[in-house]
C-alpha cells in the first residue's frame, strides 16, 4: 500500500519551496539578468527579510525557555482587537521584510554603486556574512544559534495542521504570481528599458541622459525588497530560523544557478530555473551511493552554473527579445551577458 | 606646521598615503608598549597579515591583469593545503617520507618537498582552467563580471571537490607538539610562526626582483597597464596571462599550507572564510598594486587580531569587511591605487 497522502504532502513541500526560490531568482533577475548588478550576497537579503518577518511576529521572550532575544513584535497577538476575520499580521510582516531589506539595499547600494562594478559582488558577499556572524554572536538580537523557533502561522486555525501544506502552497503562489506580474510591468515600461540599457551599455545610456546610479539604485532596492519577502515567506513556511539557515550554498550559489539555468532576463525563465534546479537538488538525495551525498551536490552546482555560462549562457529559455513590430529582428541574436 | 604642510603637499599622494601607513604602525607599536594594546596581538596579526599577504597579492595579480574579482582564490589556498595534506598525510608515509619535529618546528623535512609539489599541482590547476574555461570565455569577449561569476561556480565546484574527497571535518598536517618561544611583554610565539614570516618574506622578495627584474615580470607589469598596448608591442599576452595564473596560485597554495600551520588545522571552508579579509586587503591597497596588497594585508591582520581585545573573536571578518566599506567611502581607489 503506497502512502497517498504522504507523497502528495512531500510534493507540496517541494512545491513551496521551489515557489519561494522562484521568488528569490525574480528579485535576482531584477539584480542580474535586466540590470548586471552581480548580488552574491542574496542571503544577506534571505535572513534579513526571514529574521525581521520572524521576530515582528514571534511572541515575547519567555525565561522559562531560555530566550535570549530582547525583542518579539507579537503582532498576532497585538492585532487580534483588529481582527477581521483574516491574519492581518502577515502582510504587515511581508511588507516590513520587503521595506528591512530595501533599506539595507539602499545602504548598500549608496556605497558601492557608483563604483566599480565588481566591488557590489564584494560588498554583497561581506554583508551577507557579516549578518550571518551578527545574528550568530548577538543572542539578545534573534536568540543567537538557537534560533527562532515560535513563527506562527498564516491562516494556521483555517485548516487541520496535516492538511496546512496546501493552504501554505495556495499563499505562496498567490505570491509568486503577484510579485511576477507586478515585475514584467514594471520591467515592460521604460523604466525597465533603461535598466537593460545600463546592462548592456553604461556609457551610451548615461550619455543619453539618464542617471546611471539612480537607475541602478532603484532596481538594486527592487530587487532587494522581492528577496526580502521570499525571505519572509520562507520563515513562515520553515516557522524556524537560525543563522545556520543562511549558508551561503542553499541562499546564494544556488538561486544563481536556478537563474542561470532558467534563463537570466527572463522572468519566466527564473521560474522555470526555480523549479528544475531545486527538482535536481531535490532528487539527487533519492540516488545511490556517493551520487546523493551533499558534498556532491555542492560540486553540481558549481559545474552547473561554469556549465551554463560555457555552453548556453542564455539558459533554456533565454531572454525574450522585446522590439518594436514593425522592425525585423537581426539575424543574430544577442547574448545577455555583455 | 606651514614647512611641514608644504612637504607634504610637494610629495604625490601615493606617498602621503604610505607615509600615513607607517605612522598609524608606529603609533600602534607605541601604544602597544602601554598597556592599551596587547604587543602579542599585533605580533599575531603580522603573522596572519603575512599568511594573507601572499594570497593577497596573488589576488591584486589576477585582479589587474585579468581584470577580474576571482572570487575561486580562497578556495585555491583551500585547494594548496589539501594537496600539502594529501602528501604529507598519505603518500609521503607510504614512501618512507616520515618526519615531523624538525628542530623548533611542528613539522619534519617532508614539509619542504610538499610544499614546491602543492606549489605547482595548484599552479597547473590554475592554468587548466584557464585553458578550459577563461580562455574560451575571452575569446567570445564577455565581461568582467561574467568572469567573477564563472569564478564564483569554480569556486563551489573546488571546495565541494575537496568536501568530496576530504570530507567536512577538521585535519592536522603531522606534527610534534612544540613549546612556545616566550619573548618578554607577555608575547608568546609558536615556532612555527617564525617559518611563516621568513617564507612569506622570502617569497614577497622574490616576487618583487621576479616583477622588477625579469623580462616575464616587465612584461606582466605592462599587461596589467594596458594589455592592448602590451600586445602591440609584441608581448605574448597570452604567456602573461598564464604566467600570473601561474604565480598567483603558487602563493596561494603558500598561503593555504601557511595558514594550515598558522591554525594547525585545515578546513574546506578555511579559504572562503578568508575571503573577504583577502579582498578587504585587496582593495585598501589598491587593486592591481602589489606592494599595496602586502600593506593592506598586514593592515588588515593586525586590524582584526587586534579587534579581539575588545570584539568577539567571530567579528574578525566584520571588521576587515567595514575596513573595506571605510576604504571605499573615503578612497575608493586604495592608498596606493591611481586614479582611473
Amino acid at each position: 500500500m503506497i502512502d497517498i497522502t504522504g507523497i502528495l504532502s512531500y510534493i507540496t513541500g517541494f512545491a513551496i519551496m521551489a515557489v519561494i526560490y522562484a521568488i528569490f531568482t525574480l528579485g535576482l533577475n531584477v539584480h542580474w539578468g535586466y540590470t548586471g548588478l552581480f548580488n552574491i550576497g542574496i542571503a544577506g537579503f534571505f535572513a534579513v527579510g526571514a529574521y525581521t518577518s520572524a521576530l515582528l511576529t514571534t511572541a515575547t521572550p519567555d525565561p522559562l525557555l531560555f530566550e535570549d532575544y530582547i525583542f518579539g513584535g507579537n503582532l498576532p497577538a497585538l492585532l487580534g482587537v483588529f481582527n477581521l476575520g483574516i491574519d492581518l499580521w502577515f502582510f504587515i510582516a511581508l511588507l516590513a521584510a520587503g521595506a528591512v531589506c530595501g533599506l539595507v539595499a539602499l545602504i548598500i547600494g549608496f556605497i558601492t554603486l557608483r563604483l566599480r562594478e565588481d566591488y557590489l559582488a564584494i560588498t554583497t558577499l561581506g554583508i551577507a556574512e557579516s549578518v550571518r556572524f551578527i545574528f550568530l554572536n548577538e543572542r539578545w538580537l534573534a536568540n543567537g544559534s538557537k534560533g527562532l523557533y515560535r513563527i506562527p502561522k498564516f491562516l494556521g486555525d483555517l485548516v487541520s495542521p496535516q492538511n496546512y501544506v496546501y493552504l501554505y502552497l495556495v499563499v505562496v503562489v498567490v505570491v509568486l504570481v503577484i510579485i511576477y506580474i507586478a515585475v514584467e510591468q514594471i520591467l515592460k515600461s521604460p523604466w525597465g528599458r533603461v535598466l537593460k540599457a545600463i546592462r548592456e551599455d553604461e556609457v551610451t545610456t548615461a550619455a543619453s541622459g539618464k542617471s546611471v546610479f539612480s537607475f541602478k539604485l532603484q532596481s538594486f532596492i527592487l530587487g532587494a525588497i522581492i528577496m526580502g519577502i521570499g525571505g519572509a515567506l520562507y520563515a513562515h513556511n520553515v516557522r524556524f530560523v537560525d543563522p545556520h539557515t543562511f549558508d551561503p550554498l542553499l541562499a546564494t550559489f544556488i538561486i544563481w544557478a536556478m537563474l542561470m539555468v532558467g534563463g537570466s532576463g527572463n522572468n519566466k525563465g527564473a521560474i522555470l530555473g526555480a523549479f528544475v534546479v531545486w527538482g535536481i537538488w531535490s532528487g539527487t538525495q533519492f540516488l545511490p551511493g556517493f551520487l546523493s551525498d551533499p558534498n556532491f551536490r555542492y560540486v553540481m552546482i558549481g559545474l552547473l552554473i561554469v556549465a551554463v555560462i560555457l555552453l548556453r549562457p542564455g539558459g533554456i529559455l533565454g531572454e525574450e527579445r522585446r522590439i518594436s513590430r514593425p522592425v525585423q529582428p537581426p539575424a543574430e541574436t544577442t547574448s545577455p551577458e555583455t | 606646521m606651514a614647512i611641514l604642510n608644504q612637504m607634504v603637499r610637494r610629495l604625490p599622494p601615493r606617498w602621503t598615503a604610505g607615509y600615513s601607513v607607517l605612522a598609524g604602525f608606529l603609533i600602534l607599536l607605541i601604544l602597544s608598549f602601554l598597556p592599551v594594546i596587547k604587543l602579542e596581538l599585533v605580533v599575531n596579526g603580522l603573522f596572519l597579515g603575512a599568511i594573507m599577504a601572499l594570497g593577497a597579492i596573488g589576488l591584486s595579480l589576477v585582479y589587474g591583469i585579468h581584470k577580474f574579482a576571482h572570487i575561486a582564490h580562497g578556495d585555491f589556498m583551500t585547494l594548496g593545503a589539501y594537496v600539502a595534506l594529501f602528501l604529507l598525510g598519505m603518500l609521503f608515509p607510504r614512501i618512507g617520507l616520515e618526519s615531523t619535529g624538525l628542530g623548533p618546528f611542528t613539522f619534519g623535512y617532508p614539509l619542504f618537498l610538499a610544499l614546491p609539489l602543492s606549489m605547482l599541482v595548484l599552479a597547473a590547476v590554475a592554468i587548466g582552467l584557464d585553458v578550459g574555461i577563461y580562455r574560451r570565455l575571452r575569446r567570445r569577449g564577455v565581461s568582467n563580471v561574467v568572469l567573477a561569476m564563472t569564478s564564483l561556480g569554480v569556486a563551489i565546484a573546488l571546495r565541494g571537490l575537496v568536501q568530496v574527497i576530504w570530507g567536512g571535518s577538521t585535519w592536522q598536517y603531522p606534527r610534534l607538539s612544540m613549546p612556545f618561544y616566550q619573548l618578554p611583554m607577555g608575547v608568546r610565539i609558536p615556532p612555527d610562526n617564525l617559518f611563516i614570516g621568513a617564507l612569506a618574506l622570502i617569497l614577497v622578495l622574490a616576487l618583487y626582483l621576479f616583477l622588477t627584474r625579469t623580462k616575464m615580470g616587465k612584461a606582466m607589469r605592462a599587461t596589467s597597464d594596458n594589455l592592448e598596448l602590451a600586445r602591440v608591442s609584441g608581448i605574448n599576452t597570452e604567456h602573461v596571462l598564464w604566467f600570473t595564473w601561474a604565480i598567483s596560485a603558487a602563493l596561494a597554495a603558500t598561503a593555504g599550507v601557511l595558514l594550515a600551520l598558522f591554525q594547525a588545522q585545515l578546513l574546506p571552508i578555511m579559504g572562503w572564510r578568508i575571503l573577504i579579509p583577502l579582498f578587504a586587503a585587496v582593495i585598501l591597497g589598491g587593486i592591481g598594486n602589489p606592494y599595496g596588497a602586502l600593506v593592506g594585508a598586514l593592515i588588515i591582520g593586525v586590524a582584526g587580531e587586534v579587534s579581539t581585545q575588545w570584539l568577539n573573536p567571530a567579528y574578525k571578518t566584520v571588521v576587515a569587511f567595514s575596513i573595506m566599506i571605510v576604504t571605499l567611502l573615503l578612497r575608493p581607489r586604495g592608498i596606493f591605487g591611481v586614479r582611473e
